[in-house]
């Protein structure tokens, strides 16, 4: 497997197949079409494959995949991996689809929100719920601030030196920036709802240590209210136990996890139905041929949304993908279980 | 059977029919109550189907469980009567159980 980090912005890289999202509909579809000798390149905005499995419930049980009585999301991820190993896909993590366009030979250009552009004869839509994004505070107004002074990721640290910042969250995300940002910032407080968190205890006794040496503030309270003008932020409202109060900082980053958004899929073209794309549940295409669409992104009567039908789905769409892919070559029907061939690619000695 | 009611912020109340065994939030997301998203589908992994358990309510629907605190995180406005109602089963016990939903789920 390829896991693709810094490339250089503006390549194009050129493929049969590229699918979008890397959920566990998404990783069994690279093992389809890898069986029919189509290698593909996988996009998805989460740092990790896995999709929902990994990013939602890692730690919980699933009872209904087949042949797994009980198989955790991290689990089925791990072994979906391992499964598709031998087909080598390249991952481009921490990247979003943004658009989709024909080229003029009939192939798609796809565009990635960090510039990296594919030329592919195949798309395989496997978004699931949409993209996941960090959650909004529901607090009046924060929209007003977003980029300026509330931000939900930080991708350079720069942009908070001498800043007065205030965290808020109880996780891995929010305790890493504290105590990354701390040394850059003017002054640092952390917001947590209770004090107890759920992140490494190690970070969490790292910032401790820091309270204590009074290089950060830790507040237990809420976030109530945004005060400021123009987009920047001036202080904060925060509910304590103790009542209310106004604590002067110019920078807040809540991190209150991911959750799934369509995204930029409205934007290309493609027939929607409450934010589903349909399909044919012989092929599993779109309106548009050559884009396929599986797993929970897409609706057909009767469509349920399990990863197991993914799972068929994938395979199906893996037959046509082919005939596009190898318009002259005929498929022979062959089980891993006796196909000298197919155990070849699997590697099975 | 226990009846449950659901107070909105506008104060305007539903009573919903529960069958023991169910949960909560099973039991308003079935009568489609308002401002119970339950985007999770009860696997207590979104926190989406926050409520404020009423006075004289909270020993018998009992406290959360670490999980669900955890959950409780991603909630907003959260308070001392708090519960993610996909984490509480339906008892003969709660049969007039009151509660309140939040202006906003996260
Ligand atoms: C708590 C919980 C419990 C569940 N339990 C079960 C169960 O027991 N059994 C079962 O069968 N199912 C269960 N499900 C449902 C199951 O997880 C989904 O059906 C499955 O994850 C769908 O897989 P997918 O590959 O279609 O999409 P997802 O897993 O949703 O993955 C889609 C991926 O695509 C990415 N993406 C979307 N748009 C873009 C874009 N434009 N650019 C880049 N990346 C993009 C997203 O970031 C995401 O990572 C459960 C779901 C939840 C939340
Ligand atoms: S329904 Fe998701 S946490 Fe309760």
């Amino acid at each position: 497997m390829t896991m693709v980090q810094d490339r250089p912005p503006g390549q194009i890289i050129e493929t049969d197949v590229v699918i979008i999202g890397a959920g566990p509909v998404a990783l069994f579809a690279v093992f389809e079409l890898g069986l029919l000798d189509i290698r593909a390149h996988l996009i998805d905005i989460l740092d990790k494959p896995g999709g929902q499995c990994a990013e939602l419930y890692p730690e919980k049980p699933i009872y209904d995949i087949p042949g797994l009585p009980v198989v955790t999301g991290q689990e089925l991820t791990d072994r979906l991996m391992e499964q598709i190993k031998p087909f080598d896909p390249t991952f481009h993590l921490n990247e979003r689809v943004d658009e989709i366009s024909k080229h003029d030979d009939g192939r798609f250009l796809l565009k990635t929100d960090v510039g990296t552009c594919f030329l592919t004869k195949v798309v395989v839509i496997g978004a699931g719920g949409g993209s996941f994004t960090p959650k909004r505070p529901p607090i009046d107004g924060i929209e007003a601030y977003e980029g300026t002074s509330v931000h939900y990721s930080v991708r350079r640290m720069e942009v908070f030196r001498d800043k007065n910042i205030l965290i808020v969250g109880g996780g891995d995300s929010a305790l890493d920036w504290t105590l990354s940002l701390q040394p850059l910032s003017k002054s640092l407080t952390l917001l947590h709802r209770r004090d107890d968190f759920r992140a490494a205890p190690h970070s969490v006794e790292k910032m401790r240590e820091m309270v204590a040496a009074g290089d950060m503030r830790l507040m237990i309270g809420q976030l109530s209210c945004l005060h400021g003008n123009d987009g920047l932020l001036e202080s904060v409202t925060v509910k304590t136990k103790e009542g209310e109060e106004r604590l002067p900082v110019d920078t807040l980053l809540p991190f209150f996890g991911l959750t799934m958004k369509l995204g930029p899929i409205a934007d290309w073209g493609l027939n929607l139905e409450e934010n589903l794309i349909p399909v044919d549940t012989e092929k599993f295409e779109t309106s548009e041929p050559r884009i396929f669409a599986v797993g929970d992104i897409n609706v057909y009567p009767g469509k349920l949304k399990l990863i197991l039908s993914g799972f068929h789905e994938a395979a199906l769409m893996a037959q046509k993908a082919h005939k596009y892919i190898y318009p002259d070559k005929k498929l022979l029907f062959q089980y891993t279980t006796s196909s000298s061939s197919l155990q070849k690619k699997l590697g099975v000695r | 059977m226990a009846k449950i009611t659901f107070i909105q912020p506008d104060g305007s109340k539903q009573v919903v029919e529960a069958t023991v065994g169910q949960t909560v939030m099973e039991a308003a997301k079935l009568e489609n109550v308002p401002g119970i998203e339950a985007e999770c589908g009860g696997a207590c992994a979104c926190a989406t189907c926050h409520v404020y358990i009423a006075e004289g309510w909270r020993e018998k629907t009992g406290a959360p469980s670490e999980m669900e605190e955890d959950m409780l995180d991603f909630a907003f406005d959260v308070r001392t009567e708090s519960r993610l109602c996909c984490q509480i089963k339906v008892t003969e016990e709660l049969d007039g159980l009151i509660v309140q939903v939040p202006a906003k789920q996260f």
